[in-house]
This record gives C-alpha cells, structure tokens and sequence, in this order.
C-alpha cells in the first residue's frame, strides 16, 4: 500500500505525517498524529463527532480523505486551550452542564468555536443552526446552546 | 484497496482510468463510500486544486455555478439568494462547507436535494468535454456518465417565483421524505412555462410535465392548480426507503405541492 | 436549572432541607476530560500492530447454514486470521446466565442456523479495516433460506416457525413452568361483572435504538502476565467481563478489563457481545485487536429497546373507580433472550402502575421472532406498559366522563396500599404530582381532589392481599399444540384460589426481598454456626402456598407466579409441583472453614457456570 507525505498545520503547529491511500483524516488524526479529540461516531456525516476545523470552517474529519489537507490549517478539541487556561467555550461547557457523556462535545465546541469565531455574538437561532449537524444523545441540546451563549458572553435561560 | 490519483484538469480527471474511477468531489458521499468499503471500483480521482471552479457569477439573465463550489458558497453568494433556503436544507454547516453543486447532481436517492432546485430552474451543464447538456438529460443517463460536470448554468427567477421544500421527518436536519421545487414565471398574474420538480420520488431528481401542462394559464390559487395537484405523481413510482414507503409519498406528495404552490403550511 | 422547583411544602415532615448539592449547580466530575477531549473511551487507547475485527453477518431473518467458505478471504491482503463458530471454546450463552435465569441459547458466532438480519457468522482479523471488511465480503456463505416471523403474537401460533431451539415454543420459560409471567391479584372476573363500564384498548410501541453516538465496540491484547487487557465500552463491565470468562472457557482472573468511560450507552452496551469477540482475536492472534460497530451496525444488530404489545382491560364503577384490571402483553425479544425476559419480571412488579386496583391479573409473554435481539434501555419493562396504562387513563376518564387529572387522583395509590405483587406500597407521590400538574397546566380540579394526600387514606384493608383466582393456563408447550387464549384467566378449564391475607402474616409470607439478603455461610469464607434456610413463615390453620425457593430467578413477584392452589377438591397427582427456579441447589451443609485452601468465591454446582464470583451469586 502507498504512503504519501502530507504537510499541514495542526493547532498552529506544523505536522508531516504519511497517509494511507483513501484514509480519511479522522483516523490520521486519532491514529496517525494521536490527536484523539476527534470522535467516531458514523462515518458517514450524520453526526457530527468528528467535526473539525479546517482553513477557518468547519467540516468533518471522516469524510475528509487526509491527503486533500496538505498546506491547510487544521484545528481540533486538543488545541482548544492555551495551555492550562480553557477557551471560554470550555469554560462554559463545564459551568452549564453542557456535556454528559462528553463523547460529542469535541465536535460541539469546534461547530461553535467555528461560529464564534465569525459571529462573536450569535442569535440562539445562530447557534441552533451552527450545531443542527452536531447530534447530543445526552443532554437535549438546551444546556448546549446555554453554554455557547454564556461563552459569548450572552445571557441563558439560567443567569437571564 | 483505494487508490486515489490527484491530477491538474477536470478532463484529465474524465479520461482517468477509462472513465471508471469516481471523482471526489466535496467528499460527503464518496468518502462515505470509502468508509464502509462500498466503492464498486475502488479508484478516486480527484484535482489538486478547485479554486477555478468554484466561482459564482451573473451570465445575462442566467446565472453561472462552478460544479466545485460548494453550499456554504451558495449561502455566501448574493448572486444566488433564492438559493439560500435549498443550500440551508443540505446537511448542517460542516456538510455545507464540504458538499459542492456538481456532486449534489450525482447523489443517489434520498439525497440530490439541491439539484433538484437545479432542475425547476432549467440548469444547462457545461461538461467537461466542452460540451453542454440540459440537467435534465444528464439525470436520465447519469449512471453511465464518464464526463464531469464544469458548471451550471440557471434561471434568475423573478421575485417569489421560485419556491422549494423538503419535507423530511426530522428537525432541523433530516433525509428528505421528498423535495420540491417549482418555478412559477407569470404574466399578468398567469403562469406560462412552469417547472415543478420533485427529489426522492424516482431514482433521479425528475421533472412532473403533468403537472406543469396543467398550471400553463392558470392562476395561483385553489381553483388555478387543482389540475397540477390531480397530475402531482403522475408517471412517477416512487421508491421505497427507510423514511417512507413509495405509497406514502405518492399520498402525500400533492399535499406537500399544494403548500409549496401556495406558500402555505411552511416549516421550516 | 432554572426548570427545577422545589416544593417544600410537600411531604414536609418527611423532608430534610441541609442540601449541600441537590438543587445546586455542579460540576460534572468527569468534565474537564469532556471538554478537553481527553476523556478515555475505548478507542482512545493506542497500540502497536493493532488489528481490526469484522463480522460476517446473515442477509436473511432465519436460514439454515450449509457451508461457509472462507478460502477466498484467507488470501485477501492483510487478513491474520478467519474466527469461525468452532473457534469460540465455549460457543453458547444467555446474558442472564451470570445471575442463573434462563438457558444458553445464543452463539457468539454462528454455524448452524442464523435467526436474525445481521447475526454474525463468521469473522475475519486484518491489518486494516478495509481489509477486514474486503476480506467479509469474500466469504461464501450457503444458505437455504427458511419461513420467518416478524410479529410476536404470530410467533406464538402453532405453526409459527421455531426461531430459537432452545425454546422450540418461541417463549421463554418462566419458572420452568409457564410460557409466560402469570400474576394475579383478587379476582378481575368478579370485579368485571360488578362494574359499570368495561374498558378495552390495545397498546403498542415499535423497537427503539438507543443510538450512542459512541458505537458498541472493545480493543483487546496481550498482556506480558498471562492476561489479556481489554478497553470496552461496556455499561456493565463484570457483565462483560463474566460472559467473556464464559464464552471464552477462560478463568476470569486472566481477563484485565477496563470501562468506565462510555459515550453514551442508555441500556445498549450491556449485551457483552463485543468484548468476547475482541478477547478472542487477541487470543488467536497474540495482537490488539479491536472490534468496532460502524453505524450501520450500531443501528441493525445493535440491540434495542423491544417492540411491545399491551391490551388492557378494565372493569370500571360508574364513578370512575377501577374494580378490575386485566392485562395482556407481548414483548418481541428478537431472537435471543438478552434482557427481555428480565424486563417482563420488572414490568409485572410495575403493574398495573401507580394505582390501587383492588383485581388485577396480568399474562405477560417474552416472545422469540426473527427480529435483532432486544434489550435494555431506560426504563425498559415499564415504559412501554406505561405509556399504554396512561393511554388506558384517559380512555376510562372518557368513558366515565371524569376529569382525567381527578380519575388519577381517585384510583391512585397510597401509602401503605398493597400492589398485586405483594409489597406495600411507600412513598408514593401520584396525588401529589397530578395536583401540581393541574396547578400547573391550569386544568382545574375539584376541591375535594385537591384536598386528597398520598400520606392519608392508604393501608387498613387497602394493605390487604385478596383472595385471588388463579389459573394454570398456558403450560410450556402448550401452545405449540394449539391455539389457546392468551388473556389471563381465559381457556381456564380449572380455577384455583390462594387465600386472602397480608403481607407479614404467614398465609402470604414474603420471601427475603433480595436473595442476597440470605446469609450463606458456605461463601462467607469463615466458620459459623449453620444458618437455618430461610422459610416463609406459615401458620397451621391456613392453605400454605408453594414455598418460595429462597435462591434461582431474581424474580420480584415470584409469589405472583405460583401456580394455582387448587380449590377443594384436590385435583389428581398430574397437579404440578410447585415452581422450583432452575437449578435450585439442595444446599449443603457448609464445609468447614479450611485456611490452608485457597479461598475461593467462585460457584461449583453442578450445571452453574464455574466463572460466577462475587457476592452476588450462589
């Protein structure tokens, strides 16, 4: 089998890795360069677990074949924090139960942190909208969409 | 195993591999594929850069799509606002950045939502052959198609003459149960030369000519379209999924056209 | 949360306020590894050299294998190892036989007859993914295809193809005796023909898919001490741990399991089906391996919560009392038992809900279709039985023309109240939460029902068990030789009575709640002085029920199951026996204590699995 070199940057750092032909860049990411942050959850786009930044929009990592990244910027979970000191996002995840099996909460903050990153003050109905491809099995949403409004400095159904 | 061949020019990426290869395109269904070990041939082509083709631009009264650009595209474009609310219904905004115009033409049933939208408003493809065809051709054949899609060329619809709906059984985002588009030109408050097309209710993205005759002269309202509605399904066997049963959506589909003709009952 | 209220007002004197927590926001423990990403999920652990497990799985609801041709697979790129059924030491198990209830039935990979869409029948170990899948797809499966039922009440016909061999009647066997879990509670006949109204419906519900978005999978390996670690993504971790023993023919204590961190699971990652097939590639292969459902799986042979049929009678007074309620339910178990036989013993403890209806009977049947094998998920046994009681509600407050709010209010259950399987009821809330909800909702109730109290008006003759009408319909194996009713009472060509009493009085003693509450000194692993067996207390002068065998079923209601006290005269000797759970040990005197041998919490009896530990088996 083919490997082929791929340069990219990943949380602002530079990563040169080999890929297998047709592997997606979920399954670099997890096992070729261990950034486990990225989750599987369908393979196929229906969730949302995987999803990732790439060049500034969000996009899902499983459905991404890893070689197209090459000279893009990649952001994932992992590089959320500036070291020990958590995104606002996290914080608010954390502050408003917005997280109970945590297992889609990877690819939630990276849906929000993409919106955020262009809309510093979005809409409920933006928010919404932002994570309408992100499926929660735990939480019903709600808590979700509380979280990304308190980290953008909003009040939630709880503090307004 | 896959292998993937990255090459220059679409015509490049046509001729490759006799034309068995499958192109990648936003990725949304190919990769798909390739994770569930589902490709007939396992061979992907794809072009190492799909700037050129992802422009969106005015063309007299038409409007010209690049087959690369991609939904986000069309919800960042104000050439193509009508198209705003089609792009919004494809997948959530992670799918949107990913899934383009030209691979919306070739998704297999339930999916093609966008073309569709494409279909009611007369889409001309540019190939990559040099050749041009009609959306509608190109459906018919499309299974055997070697040659890929440029861009496409559509209708500037006036004011509300276009109109589109999914109807699918989740909310916000789900499969479509069906889509419909219809664009509705009018003069003095007539239609003349209707296009009323409907998604996952035959194999292929399809046009309903019945019901199109029967709305030629008529007026938008209960008594102007009672004739299209009577003609909604006509010619059509409609497929059965996971989502409904062919016979479902033949019930329903004159009821969703009525609501899509009169504006009434939106949900969005 | 804004959307908690606390009414402090309520049950105040059973209340203590020094919350520290609840009503207070926390922070989840586990969530800076949530929002870190740094949560371990199984498939967060990486090795060297990994291998990817894939399952060859049947097209068809039920076919008889004739052959399976793997050539062509052992020679696709990347394949280590083909894992057929005869590779599985020990290729035969029921999820419940941890806990003794039920009989081995269902093969981790199949050979003989597949009896499900999507049930494995082989599985092939390759060095990637996409090999393992490739290499599937090249394995040649003969099948001849056999007649298939999908709905449970046509599976209980007796020409219903047999789905599962090891219960050739398509139910599962309750109490070694019925086809189906019997209770009864008074007589719902007599209360019937005192009634006003007769109330029927028929209530259903489809399978659902609990649907994590972590998909059910394991990675297992080698370990340099003779062992074998494996990541899961379990919801029941020693569940998994003794089926893999089981299947595995291997002492536990060579298994390393490590769970905790799930990504979801509400009841589908119970079934251990993952974490044997993972152990055993690594034991075929000395290589991680990791078995894992892609979504397509998840959703076809993921197991879901069951379809359920319910059908509801109800004898109902002119003023909206309930005087009798009888009930009829199916639950389709799929193929395999998994969890639907337990989920019927919880359901009959559940009915008939929160409500004190002096003649309750119930007839609840675990049916075998060729549907995915249901199982656990939130509340299962009670909500689907549930959701058609409250149906049933409203249907009688229509029938009766009373305000539904008030009709609960009227039949609700009390402290201190009997429920139909014996235990009395506490805490109960009912009363109070239908005012709220009338406060709430602004559906005005009356004042006299406003005034009532879960605390009041229960007990006295309300904590009585009636005398109550028994029956013996419905025989294992009966039903295969006709089609008989399947309405509790109905068909009966004998009644039988168990006599009236109360709980706490001989004539109805109640066995230990818990059978763990039962001390047995043999595994206590220290001399002491030989306990009496535990014995429902009887008293001389009333019909003395069949004893409860203080070990077996974890059933709640067992009571609830005994079959019918004949009447006088004494029926002929064809009478059965009473109930005796399967495999009920003679137990013996303990053994004493010898501190030279190793001590061992294992079970060795004859016909139960030697990989039990733990305190909770005996």
């Amino acid at each position: 089998m083919t490997k082929k070199p791929v340069q990219f940057r990943l949380n602002g750092s530079p990563a040169a890795v080999f890929v297998d032909e047709g592997q997606n860049l979920l399954d670099l990411l997890r096992r070729g360069v261990g950034d486990l942050s990225p989750k599987y959850g369908c393979g196929q786009g229906t969730c949302g677990s995987c999803t990732v930044i790439i060049d500034g929009e969000p996009r899902l990592s499983c459905l991404t074949l890893a070689e197209t990244v090459e000279g893009q910027q990649v952001e994932t979970t992992n590089g959320l924090a500036d070291g020990p000191d958590l995104h606002a996002l996290q914080e608010a995840f954390m502050e408003n139960f917005a997280a109970q099996c945590g297992y889609c909460t990877p690819g939630m903050l990276m849906a929000a942190k993409a919106l955020l990153d262009r809309t510093p003050r979005p809409s409920r109905e933006e928010i919404v909208e932002a994570i309408s491809g992100n499926i929660c099995r735990c939480t019903g949403y709600e808590p979700i969409i509380d979280a990304i409004l308190a980290a953008s400095g909003q009040p939630t159904r709880r503090t307004g | 195993m896959v292998t993937v061949t990255t090459v220059d020019t679409l015509q490049e990426a046509a001729a490759s591999s006799a034309g068995q290869a499958v192109f990648l395109g936003g990725g949304t269904l190919v990769m798909r594929s390739v994770n569930y070990g589902e490709l007939s041939v396992p061979q992907i082509v794809r072009l190492r850069s799909v700037a050129a083709l992802r422009s969106i631009r005015a063309d007299g009264t038409r409007i010209v799509i690049g087959a690369a650009a991609t939904m986000g595209d069309i919800l960042r474009s104000s050439e193509v606002s009508f198209l705003h609310p089609v792009a919004r219904q494809i997948g959530g905004p992670a799918i949107r950045n990913m899934a383009t115009v030209g691979g919306n033409i070739f998704a297999p049933h339930p999916y093609g939502d966008f073309a569709v939208a494409l279909l009611a408003l007369d889409a001309k493809l540019r190939l990559s052959d040099g050749s041009e065809t009609d959306l509608e051709s190109l459906l018919a054949a499309r299974d055997n198609e070697k040659r890929l899609v440029e861009s496409v060329s559509i209708a500037r619809p006036a004011g509300d003459d276009f109109r589109f709906r999914k109807v699918s059984r989740v909310k916000p985002k789900g499969v479509s149960v069906m889509s419909l588009a219809a664009w509705l030109p009018r003069s003095a408050g007539r239609i003349s030369g209707a296009r009323i097309a409907f998604g996952a209710m035959a194999p292929t993205p399809v046009r309903v000519r019945a019901a199109e005759a029967a709305l030629e002269g008529a007026t938008l309202d209960e008594n102007g379209i009672a004739g299209a509605l009577a003609a909604a399904t006509q010619g059509l066997t409609p497929p059965d999924d996971g989502l409904a049963s062919g016979w479902y959506r033949s019930q329903v589909a004159p009821v969703h056209l009525k609501r899509l003709l009169l504006g009434e009952g939106s949900r969005t | 949360m804004s959307s908690v209220e606390f009414r402090k007002d309520l049950f105040a004197d059973e209340r203590d306020d020094n919350l520290q927590e609840i009503g207070k926001p926390t922070r989840r423990q586990d969530i800076l590894g949530h929002v870190t990403g740094r949560s371990p999920y199984y498939d967060d652990h990486l090795f060297d050299g990994l291998l990817h497990m894939r399952c060859v799985r049947s097209p068809h609801h039920h076919a008889r294998i004739r052959s399976i041709d793997t050539s062509q697979a052992e020679r696709m790129p990347g394949v280590v190892r083909v894992v057929l059924a005869r590779d599985v030491p020990n290729n035969l198990n029921t999820l419940l036989s941890l806990i003794n209830f039920g009989k081995d039935e269902e093969k981790l990979i199949q050979d003989t007859k597949v009896a499900y869409a999507g049930e494995p029948v082989a599985a092939i170990i390759a060095e990637t993914e996409g090999q393992a899948r490739a290499a599937c797809a090249a394995v040649r499966v003969d099948y001849e295809v056999l007649p298939h039922v999908l709905d449970p009440e046509a599976s209980l016909r007796p020409d219903a193809p047999v789905v599962n061999e090891v219960y050739p009647n398509n139910t599962f066997d309750y109490h070694d005796l019925y086809d189906h879990q019997k209770l009864r509670f008074g007589d719902v006949e007599k209360g019937f023909s005192e009634a006003d109204h007769i109330v029927e419906g028929e209530y259903q519900m489809s399978p659902i898919e609990q649907a994590p978005i972590e998909t059910c999978g394991a990675i297992a390996a080698p370990e340099t001490n003779d062992r074998f670690v494996c990541y899961t993504s379990t919801q029941a971790l020693f569940f998994s741990l003794g089926t893999t023993a089981k299947l595995l023919n291997m002492p536990s204590s060579r298994l390393h399991f490590v769970g905790g961190t799930v990504g979801g699971g509400f009841g589908g990652k119970v079934d251990s089906i993952v974490e044997p097939l993972s152990v055993l590639g690594a034991v075929l292969t000395g290589r991680p391996v990791k078995f894992m459902w892609d979504r397509a799986e998840e959703m076809q042979v993921g197991a879901p919560r069951g379809a359920e049929r319910w059908r509801i009678k109800d004898g109902v007074a002119r003023d909206g009392r309930i005087l009798a309620r009888a009930f009829t339910g199916f639950f389709d178990a799929g193929a395999y038992t998994r969890l639907s036989s337990y989920a019927i013993i919880k359901c009959t403890g559940h009915i008939p809900g929160p409500y004190s209806i002096p003649n309750v009977a119930s007839n609840v049947y675990c049916v075998f279709t060729n549907r995915t094998p249901a199982t656990a998920m939130r509340g299962f046994g009670i909500t689907g039985v549930d959701f058609a009681i409250e149906c049933h509600m409203d249907k009688v407050a229509e029938t009766v023309g009373l305000n539904p709010i008030e009709l609960r209010i009227l039949n609700a259950y009390r402290d201190g109240d009997m429920k139909p399987h014996r235990r009395l009821a506490k805490n109960t809330a009912l009363i109070e939460c239908c005012q709220v909800a009338s406060q709430k909702s602004g559906w005005a109730i009356s004042a006299d029902a406003a005034r009532q109290s879960s605390l009041a008006g229960g007990g006295g003759t309300r904590a009585e068990i009636p005398e109550s009408l028994t029956d013996s319909v419905g025989r294992i194996g009966e039903r295969r030789r006709a089609d008989i009713p399947t309405e509790p009472g109905a068909g009966a060509p004998s009644r039988g009575r168990v006599a009236a009493g109360t709980q706490g009085i001989p004539i109805v003693a109640a066995a230990p709640q818990d059978e763990d509450m039962i001390t047995d000194p043999a595994r206590m692993g220290f001399r002491h002085a030989p306990a009496a067996p535990p014995q429902p207390r009887a008293t001389p002068s009333t019909p003395v029920p069949p004893a409860v065998a203080p070990t077996g079923t974890p059933v709640p209601s067992q009571q609830a199951a005994a079959p019918p006290q004949p009447a006088s005269p004494q029926p002929s000797a064809s009478q059965p026996a009473a109930p005796q759970p399967p495999q009920a040990p003679s137990d013996p005197a303990p053994a004493p204590y010898k501190p030279e041998q190793p001590f061992s919490r294992g079970v060795k009896r004859p016909g139960v699995s030697r990989f039990l530990s733990g305190s909770r088996r005996r």
